[in-house]
């Protein structure tokens, strides 16, 4: 963590602050840090954006003589605010005004994203019959309603779940997933893949079971199994215990 | 108005000449109006199969450039009044057309006929792309071979992308011995893995590759037993309900079919 120091403004904390703002006093803005390599200017990311650039103007002009000397490093902290370049440029040219500030950068959150959609890729589904010479490239977990022909291809970051006819070739966990599986309906392909593995069948396995399978990597070779045997081999995935 | 069929099915020799030109007699021979269009630029050969090679004055190219009109290049069957065919032409190539051509030459010819019969080249490239361009529906030939198979599934797979959305399959070369006795791919796992409709059956026939060489189709053949499928499937191309019987695919009941028809 870095070193902070006091700057004669109320150590940034900023559920305080939040709970604060809604009261008739009206918090501020701007909050400014010290931090080792300079300033960090937290720029409120709920107020207008008129109003905030209002009080920046106020309070450099305030603190004016904490703002003279050698030169000062500034970052600048937007919170979850998006600016466009215009609107970036509007601070700056407000922070210049004071000679020795020198913007480092101006950074917004980077975009929430919902931590659920992180651990678990979304499930895609999609029909159709994937052909001789097509190829279907996911980032996720794949679920094909339909066959892959021969020379069909299937490349996914995730698991490929085929409810069809697989006579293609699947490539699952094409990032490097070792966890990832391929599960068919009819399990009759041209060549599995997961993560770097590949396999040919039938010179290194042989399948014509009735029943629903999936190729799964065991000790860093393909296997097969049947789909009721999955639940033994994934624990994380979510399991139905009976009531 | 008339409506423009392609032949088509990525691998060469699989019979789409055959089938074009045994489709569009069968097609004539039930009254419609036919005209047979030769994409095969370079290598045509529809006309050699119908027999109709010295009679060409005028070609594809020569139309889509202008230096004749659509009734001039076309040749009129020596056997029937109503069909008629628009050769390739032998000495340029399928980059000297586009798409936009084919697609131009096939509209101005169906106002004035039932049927417009597309032969496709081999291949997936500009020639197949002329092809397709002016046809409405499709018909993929095929053979009982992985490697036929897979290059149908190819081009099901184009024409599906090109806005053909239900292309109809023929399979060809059928020997009903060797598919008895597991030895040939079966019909079955074919419109298994294509996946589309399958408009006929063909069996192997010796009549098939005599009648080419005499530029006499086999469909005017009774004796042939290929002539009878390529008929059902003219009738199914005319909205019949012709089921796909057995005697398509055996030779044995065929005979006795036959027999009873009093064609034997």
């Amino acid at each position: 963590m870095l070193d902070r120091q006091e700057f004669g403004f109320p150590k940034p904390n900023f559920k305080y602050r939040r709970e604060e703002r809604t009261t008739v006093t009206g918090k501020s803005n701007v909050t400014i840090k010290g931090i080792k390599e300079g300033l960090v200017f937290l720029l409120d990311d709920q107020c207008d954006f008129v109003a905030l650039l209002d009080e920046l103007n106020a309070k450099l002009d305030k603190h004016v003589q904490q703002f003279t000397g050698p030169i000062v490093h500034i970052f600048i902290k937007l919170g979850s605010r998006q600016l466009e370049e215009e609107d970036k440029e509007r601070i700056r040219s407000i922070l210049r005004r004071q000679g020795n500030l020198l913007i480092q950068s101006i950074e917004s959150d980077p975009l929430e994203v919902d931590p659920n959609l992180k651990i678990i890729p979304s499930l895609h589904t999609m029909s159709g019959i994937i052909r001789s010479g097509q190829t279907v490239e996911y980032s996720g977990h794949l679920l094909l309603l339909g066959d892959v022909n021969p020379g069909g291809t299937i490349k996914c970051t995730g698991d490929v779940y085929v409810l069809g006819a697989l006579r293609g070739t699947v490539h699952a966990g094409v990032e490097g997933d070792e966890q990832a599986i391929i599960a068919a309906s009819l399990m009759k392909p041209t060549q599995l893949r997961i993560a770097d593995v590949i396999s040919r069948p039938p010179d290194e396995w042989t399948s014509a079971e009735p029943w629903m399978e999936y190729a799964f990597l065991r000790e860093g070779t393909m296997a097969i199994d049947k789909m009721t045997s999955l639940s033994r081999q994934r624990k994380e995935v979510m399991q139905f215990k009976g009531v | 108005m008339g409506e423009a069929i392609v032949v088509t099915s990525g691998k060469g020799g699989v019979g789409k000449t055959t089938t074009s030109a045994n489709l569009g007699t069968a097609l004539a021979i039930m009254g419609k109006k036919v005209c047979m269009v030769d994409t095969d630029i370079g290598l045509r050969n529809l006309d050699v199969v119908m027999g109709l090679e010295n009679r060409i004055v005028y070609d594809l190219i020569d139309v889509a450039e202008g230096r004749c009109r659509v009734n001039q290049a076309l040749i009129k069957d020596k056997r029937f009044d109503e069909l008629y065919m628009l050769p390739a032409a032998q000495t340029k190539d399928k980059n000297d057309i586009s798409p936009d051509q084919v697609r131009q030459i096939i509209e101005s010819l169906k106002p004035d006929f039932d049927y417009i019969i597309i032969d496709c080249p081999a291949g997936i490239e500009q020639g197949f792309r002329n092809a397709i361009a002016g046809a409405s529906q499709a018909i993929v030939v095929t053979t009982p071979e992985n490697a036929a198979v897979r290059d149908a599934d190819r081009v099901i797979g184009l024409l599906e992308k090109s806005n053909f959305p239900s292309p109809k399959l023929i399979i060809n070369r059928i020997r009903p011995n060797m598919m008895r006795s597991g030895d040939m791919l079966e019909i079955e796992d074919i419109c298994q893995v294509l996946a589309i409709d399958l408009i006929g059956i063909v069996p192997d026939d010796e009549f098939v590759i005599k009648a080419a060489n005499s530029g006499e189709p086999t469909v005017m053949n009774v004796n042939s037993r290929a002539a009878i499928a390529y008929r059902n499937i003219a009738r199914r191309i005319l909205g019949e309900t012709v089921p796909l019987s057995q005697l398509e695919e055996k030779a044995g009941m065929f005979r006795k079919v036959k027999k009873f028809l009093g064609m034997g």
